[in-house]
């Protein structure tokens, strides 16, 4: 980014601020200074959001390919790249991070009271992290960036999680990292099909590089048969993140247990890092895998059981907490059947759902977490009634689950109804079991809600509880905000979203036939070009 | 056979380092105990002073030339073993100098062992017969013996001690059969000669049992399933500072020749080797992580752990005449080196604290009491479960590479997954560290251990975060096959 004509890298100052902050908390902050150590991570938050503004401003809506770029020598042996970017998709994903990280700061000051030291320098280097991985060009560095985020948040479930913390922690780093691992097969084959070939396939004989731009155009270029062992290859490091049905047992486990700050982070962006792999790796780079039919008919058989088993699994949750995990399994279901559709609606609609259900849910882990600060219990039997003791916390609490389920006029329902648009172009019933999971979604969350606030106050434990702080209501108003602006006004999403989008479905949509003859990129216009539906003006 | 100065000087270090282990047996009888810690800084003296001159040799215009008629050679891959097995015993003394300290038996021969083991792996490395490469071989072993039973007071130094030693001497004896058996059919003995022959000559069962046994006396060194049974209680039992030399030095020594006997004497008969190298890594891998996650005695674990990634570092032995070549196995030892010197010297750390350092309780809460400790060892355990970016990943980086290159997607796959499954029980320990509450007094340590850990923790961030110097220093290591 250029600034008075001093060029500067913009992408790599809101990835390390955080990191350069949990750096000057590990080495001038004495650790029983709490309040100083709480008052430093709350400062370098807010600054890296308010650094990373600028980002949807001086965004360029009209332009093509990834913006921002900075590119540096790393491994040059290997052709690694430091080499940072995005587009659209990657800059709404880097805003909701920051974002996050700021409620996650500041929904952590009574929470945690123990060790608050090491928590916050997690929390931080937790930040670094996620953000490198959305602003990643190369996938050697995204790989780094992707597995480290793993160990701060291992160790934020495994401390100051709840009971089973060590088993959710645990389970969580190994299933993801299971996935991951085999997806750095996947890179490492790509790799050699660019420069030297491998396994009796013949390599492309070009100058070694992890460029996401460049490998995305070798790989579109695979014979299809390869193509689908690397889909798979990349589809366990997603699928699993994601997480897709019947890869998801790791995720209640994970979300129960974690503290709040972490539920609502894994919740927000962390599942985020499955999807939009999906978005930007697997659909540009195997479009003929995709759109053989039976890998089509897997992925998205499996994120329709997710939709529909997840909410059928939610509804007879016990645990608050868990329920709202599970009916992420759900929900990441619709992104990515969204997704599948392979289509701009479904793509498009697919993104947004992505930022809403980070909004929705990260709010709902919220709202979960300071009732259970109050009473230390998630048990929905425990509670009853606490409309009439808690009336500014049930209407936030109301606002949220009605975004969830995709009421209109906010976010949930602009996203779910163009998924539906999308699954509907390509089939009826793809979107009539997508529709069973927003009718199911409305079920267990009304329900939900009928339980904890209405009736009578039976249990006298809930009968002097305090209603929400100044501070609680800061973190939840930027989300209800937010919220009701996707709801009421999309357009500026979309807006950064079409370029982007546009070109992924160019890549992999409509294809339908592997014949090696339209698998050349050049045949890409010839073809008709497949139904758009411009979601952005209905 | 003429000999030439020539040849002394690139002999030096070796020549030097026996003068230095000599030297330091001889007087080791007029220092008392608590005056011993002086040998320890003449034995760091000498071993700075070798590495020295392996460094000036390496710049030595001369020293292509074949040493002793061809019996040693010093080309870049024997200096890059030399220097890395260098450091790994001046890591050994510093994490020695408290430990062996406190115990009641003289350090002198401590030191002088751990030099004579030097010796043998500096010319093992060197070695380009298959005469002076048994001869260095059994230098190192039967020093190294001889370390594993130092406490030898103590039944489990002792029993180690002679486990070591019948299996070593036994696997030996297997070698030396394969040896002679190839000599009685080729009737030659280095290396390059070897390969000439065999170039013409066809392929004899006996031949075939010959490379055989040579082979399995040599997977017995790096402790490879089915030979590793030793390894869990000579690790075990020896002295810890001693299970973290035996770890990362002979070990190398081992890898270097089990590479370059393969490499240049027998590269027409790679596709057996090599496969029988992938399914022993294979089996190695498996069965060294499986073992590790079932054990809950640290020390046996990271035995078992060095078990696996030696199932992951022959993998690296398996890019023969592809672009790969010996570079996978060369980074990768340079991170192991680093990374497993590290885990067991903070074993050591804990073991000068008063704690048996036995079961994983022992790590509980450490890092209440040594944060900074704490966090070093989650360094080690997160290299070695291949998490980026540590010098870990990019040794398995390479190693998978060169399994997927050479042909072998199967053993990279099962080596993703092992690996993967590995964090398992590395985390226990991590978990200990963070998760659980210790109770006592914050530790501290003594400079010489800090500076070892330092040493290994600096290198394992340095070479995980800026990999470019190191690896395309080791790219000009590889030997070149014709």
């Amino acid at each position: 980014m250029e600034l008075m004509g001093i060029w500067i890298p913009i992408l790599s100052i809101v990835t390390y601020i955080p990191l350069a902050g949990a750096l000057a908390v590990v080495f001038f902050v004495p650790k029983d200074k709490t309040g100083a150590i709480r008052a430093i991570s709350t400062a370098v938050v807010l600054l890296d959001f308010v650094v990373s503004l600028p980002l949807w401003f001086l965004f360029a809506r009209g332009r093509e390919g990834y913006q921002f770029v900075e590119r540096a020598s790393w491994i040059p042996s290997l052709g690694v790249d430091y080499h940072f970017g995005i587009d659209g998709i990657s800059l709404v994903l880097i805003l909701l991070t920051t974002l996050m990280g700021i409620i996650a700061v500041a929904c952590s000051y009574t929470a945690i009271s123990e060790r608050q030291k090491e928590y916050y320098v997690l929390l931080l280097l937790l930040q670094t992290f996620m953000i490198g991985t959305f602003c990643s060009l190369d996938l050697f560095l995204f790989y780094v960036f992707w597995e480290v985020m793993l160990v701060p948040m291992y160790f934020l479930i495994g401390v100051w999680g709840s009971d089973r913390r060590l088993y959710a922690a645990i389970k969580f780093f190994l299933y993801t990292l299971a996935g991951s691992v085999l997806m750095l097969l996947g890179i490492i084959a790509l790799y050699f099909y660019n420069t030297t070939g491998f396994l009796g396939y013949k390599g492309l004989g070009q100058p070694p590089t992890f460029s996401i731009e460049k490998l995305t155009a070798v790989a579109a270029g695979m014979p299809a048969e390869l193509q689908i062992w690397l889909f798979f290859a990349f589809f366990f490091g997603f699928a699993i993140k994601v997480p897709m049905f019947p890869f998801h047992t790791w995720l209640p486990d994970a979300h129960t247990e974690a503290p709040t700050a972490g539920s609502v982070i894994l919740a927000a962006i962390l599942l985020k890092m499955g999807t939009y792999g999906f978005v930007r790796f697997s659909l540009p780079m195997f479009p003929d895998a995709i759109n053989t039919a039976w890998v089509l008919t897997v992925v998205v058989t499996l994120s329709i059981v997710g939709i529909v088993y997840g909410a059928m699994v939610t509804l007879v949750q016990k645990d608050m907490k868990r329920l709202i995990a599970y009916s992420s399994v759900s929900h990441l279901g619709f992104v990515m059947l969204g997704v599948f559709a392979l289509n701009m609606a479904g793509l498009q609609g697919g993104i947004l759902q992505m930022v809403n259900h980070g909004i929705s849910t990260g709010a709902l882990f919220l709202l979960v977490g300071m009732v259970y600060e109050r009473r230390h219990t998630r048990m929905i039997s425990e509670y009853g009634g606490l409309a009439r003791q808690m009336p500014i916390y049930a209407t936030y609490f109301l606002i949220m689950a009605l975004s969830s389920m995709g009421l209109p006029i906010l976010n949930g329902f602009i996203g779910e109804f163009t998924i539906l648009q999308g699954a509907f172009a390509k089939s009826f019933w793809w979107a009539f079991f997508a529709a069973t999971g927003i009718v199911l979604g409305a079920a267990y969350l009304l329900w939900l809600y009928q339980r904890v606030f209405f009736g009578e106050m039976t249990n006298p434990a809930n009968a002097n509880l305090p209603d929400l702080t100044a501070r609680e209501q800061a973190t939840l108003i930027p989300l209800v905000v937010l919220a009701l602006w996707i709801g009421l006004y999309p357009k500026p999403m979309f807006d950064v979203l079409r370029l982007p989008s546009e070109k992924i479905v160019a890549a992999v949509g409509g294809r339908t036939v592997p014949s090696p003859a339209l698998a050349r990129r050049g045949a890409v216009s010839e073809r008709e070009t497949p139904p758009t539906v411009d979601a952005s003006r209905p | 056979m003429k000999v030439s100065a020539s040849d002394w000087l690139l002999l030096s270090p070796e020549l030097f380092l026996t003068a230095a282990g000599l030297f330091i047996l001889s007087i080791s009888a007029f220092f008392e105990k608590a005056k011993e810690e002086f040998l320890a800084f003449l034995t760091l003296l000498f071993t700075g002073i070798t590495i020295g001159l392996v460094a000036f040799l390496s710049g030595y215009p001369g020293r292509s030339a074949p040493i002793f008629a061809g019996t040693f050679i010093l080309d870049n891959f024997a200096i890059f073993f030399k220097l890395l097995m260098l450091v790994s015993i001046v890591l050994t003394v510093l994490a020695s100098i408290q430990f062996v300290g406190r115990a009641p038996y003289p350090a002198g021969d401590y030191y002088a062992l751990l030099l004579f083991t030097g010796v043998g792996m500096l010319f093992m490395v060197s070695g380009n017969n298959l005469v002076s490469i048994y001869v260095a071989l059994e230098l190192m072993a039967l020093s190294s013996y001889i370390l594993a039973g130092y406490f030898k007071l103590e039944i489990k130094s002792t029993e180690a001690a002679l486990k070591y030693f019948v299996l070593g001497a036994f696997s030996s004896g297997v070698l030396l059969y394969g040896l002679s058996l190839v000599y009685g059919i080729a009737g030659r003995m280095g290396l390059p000669e070897l390969a000439k022959l065999f170039e013409t000559q066809g392929k004899s069962n006996l031949l075939s049992v010959g490379i055989l046994l040579i082979l399995a006396g040599l997977l017995f060194k790096i402790a490879a399933v089915p030979f590793h049974v030793w390894t869990p209680d000579v690790y075990e039992g020896a002295p810890t500072p001693v299970t973290a030399f035996f770890s990362v030095g002979p070990k190398l020594a081992a890898y270097a020749i089990l590479a370059r006997i393969f490499y240049v004497g027998f590269p027409k008969f790679h596709a057996d080797w090599g496969l029988i190298i992938a399914l022993v890594s294979a089996a190695t891998m498996v069965f060294g992580n499986v073992a590790a996650l079932l054990q809950s005695n640290v020390k046996r674990m990271l035995a078992y752990s060095s078990i696996a990634h030696a199932g992951y570092a022959l993998m690296g032995v398996l890019g023969f005449r592809t672009e790969f070549g010996l570079w996978g196995i060369l980074v990768y030892l340079l991170a192991y080196t680093f990374m497993n010197f590290g885990v067991f010297a903070l074993v050591v750390f804990l073991e000068t604290k008063g704690y048996a350092a036995e079961s994983v309780a022992d790590f509980n809460g450490l890092a209440r009491r040594n944060m900074t400790a704490a966090v070093v060892m989650l360094v080690f355990l997160l290299s070695l479960a291949g998490i980026p970016p540590t010098a870990g990943f990019i040794g398995k980086y390479y190693l998978f590479t060169s399994a997927m290159k050479a042909g072998y997607a199967w053993l990279a796959v099962l080596a993703v997954l092992m690996s993967a499954l590995s964090l398992f029980y590395y985390f226990r320990i991590a978990a200990a560290m963070f998760f659980s509450e210790g109770e006592g007094v914050p530790l501290k340590s003594s400079y010489a251990l800090t500076a070892a850990v330092l040493i290994c923790a600096v290198a394992t961030v340095v070479v995980g975060v800026a990999p470019q110097p190191f690896v395309e220093m080791l790219r000009a290591c590889v030997i070149r096959t014709p």
